[in-house]
């Protein structure tokens, strides 16, 4: 019997080689960042707030931000293996399915964090308000690993169909409502230096979101991307 | 180490193989034939798992599908349609990369040995979206040998391939053969199939509907074995 790749090996390869394909083409980085530092910049304008109130937005702008941007890597990144044809090479591979889930989960969070670490020194930048927090990066931890969880098994769900970019939004963004409330609330907790009391439910509920969506996509994955 | 049975596919409404039977042996290639749309990719897919069936038995080195799809994988290498390949990674990286999903020891020394035998060996730091089709293809040739596969599955892996390559293939092939493995190959090459197979099989309509070993043709022909099976199918 051939030596069989263990688990850690495998979701290393195809992180590694995401991470690879993406220092040579930039191609998602640059979409999502763009895309991000537009939205910060729109909301500047859309809304002409005065000092206060806009410390009262932060939370919920940053997270928009995040989401809406993530979603351009998710869909892409799954996208790109369908379309170029790689896709079967993974599904060939002598490899738990689940590795390959998690390979592509962590690159796609990997990519949402680096997003997230230019966004925060230029929003602190542009509207002149201190984000250097620990609890607000605890935060966008919890709640980007929990985005990328559900997020890589619904891109998943929906390469193979024909309205992937239509459905994968529609899909994914009710499942999030949770994890917004979460994020937004702990996150504002934080910035407004609220009691631990208040914040640490919403803790919770991000930790309880990331168990659970974790778990589900370790067993469904097998299922959602076979033809 | 191929066992096929009533093997049936549907999608949707309609039906590509309808109960079809095949089996090959150890040591045996196979050149699978038939018209476009028979079927051929279909077969293949489902062989390699990437496809599930709606009904019938499939087994691959005494292995079930799809219920031990993970012990049938590591047994193929696959040469399909579509390249298999990351074009933002090199051609080493490439090959490195599926090394280590399939597991392989001295990952880099096994990479280097099949980049030679494909002769890409002096292409192996480009970028494989700078290959052209048929460098590709060697390429897509190389990945699939990479784990020393017991069966290979190749889907009209000479599409794009000049003399030199097509050459290079065919000693592949020979070798891999002769060393008792089992090939199966689809092509509409009948020249070429003729030269390399032990036996053809002809699909159409769904099902295997004539084959024939090399001896059996030998003075008939096999453009005139193939014409023959389309015609009493
Ligand atoms: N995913 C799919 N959905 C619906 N129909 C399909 C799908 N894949 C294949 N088919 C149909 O199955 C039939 C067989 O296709 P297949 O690709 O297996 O033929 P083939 O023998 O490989 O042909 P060729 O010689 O052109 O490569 C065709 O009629 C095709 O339209
Ligand atoms: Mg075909």
């Amino acid at each position: 019997m051939k030596p069989r790749a263990p688990f850690l090996q495998s979701v290393w390869a195809i992180l590694w080689k995401d991470l690879a394909a993406e220092l040579r083409s930039r191609e998602l980085f640059s979409g999502m960042f763009i895309f991000a530092l537009l939205v910060i910049v729109i909301f500047n304008f859309a809304m002409e707030l005065d000092v206060a109130t806009r410390r009262s937005v932060t939370a919920g702008v940053l997270w928009t931000t995040f989401f809406f941007a993530g979603t351009i890597g998710l869909s892409r990144s799954m996208a790109m293996e369908k379309d170029r044809g790689s896709l079967d090479g993974l599904l060939l591979a002598p490899v738990d399915r689940a590795a390959i889930y998690f390979g592509k989960m962590l690159g796609n969070l990997l990519f949402m964090l680096l997003v997230e670490a230019l966004i925060l020194p230029l929003y602190s930048f542009l509207y002149n308000q201190n984000l250097f927090n620990g609890g607000l990066f605890l935060v966008i931890l919890l709640g980007s690993l929990g985005y990328a969880a559900v997020g890589t098994l619904l891109a998943s769900m929906s390469i193979q169909a024909r309205t992937r970019d239509l459905l994968l939004p529609i899909l994914l963004f009710p499942v999030l409502l949770p994890l917004v409330i979460g994020a937004v609330k702990a996150s504002g907790g934080y910035l407004s230096g609220a009691a631990r009391e208040e914040i640490l439910p919403f803790l919770n509920l991000l930790l309880t979101y990331d168990v659970i969506f974790l778990s589900i996509s370790y067993m469904l994955f097998d299922s959602v991307i076979e033809e | 180490m191929i066992e096929v049975q009533r093997l049936m596919k549907r999608f949707g409404p309609k039906v590509v193989l309808r109960g079809l039977d095949f089996s090959a042996h150890a040591g045996e290639f196979v050149a699978l034939l038939g018209p476009n749309g028979a079927g051929k990719t279909t077969f293949l897919r489902i062989l390699a798992s990437l496809s599930r069936p709606t009904a019938g038995v499939v087994r691959i080195g005494g292995y079930a599908l799809p219920q031990e799809a993970a012990a049938v994988r590591r047994t193929l290498g696959v040469v399909s349609h579509q390249t298999l390949l990351y074009g933002d990674l090199t051609a080493e990286e490439n090959l490195l990369f599926y090394a280590r999903l399939y597991g392989i020891e001295h990952a880099g020394q096994r990479v280097k040995e099949v980049l030679e035998l494909v002769g890409l060996e002096r292409r192996r730091a480009d970028l494989v979206r700078t290959f052209s089709r048929g460098m590709q293809q060697r390429l897509s040739i190389g990945r699939a040998l990479l784990h020393d596969p017991q069966v290979l599955l190749l889907d009209e892996p000479y599409t794009g391939l000049d003399q030199d390559a097509s050459a290079i293939l065919d000693q592949i092939l020979r070798t891999v053969a002769a060393q008792g493995r089992t090939i199966l190959l689809t092509s509409h090459d009948l020249a070429r199939a003729e030269d390399l197979a032990t036996r053809f099989d002809v699909l159409s309509r769904g099902r295997i509907v004539a084959s024939a070993g090399r001896e059996a043709l030998h003075h008939s022909g096999l453009l005139a074995f193939y014409r023959q099976a389309l015609e009493a199918a």
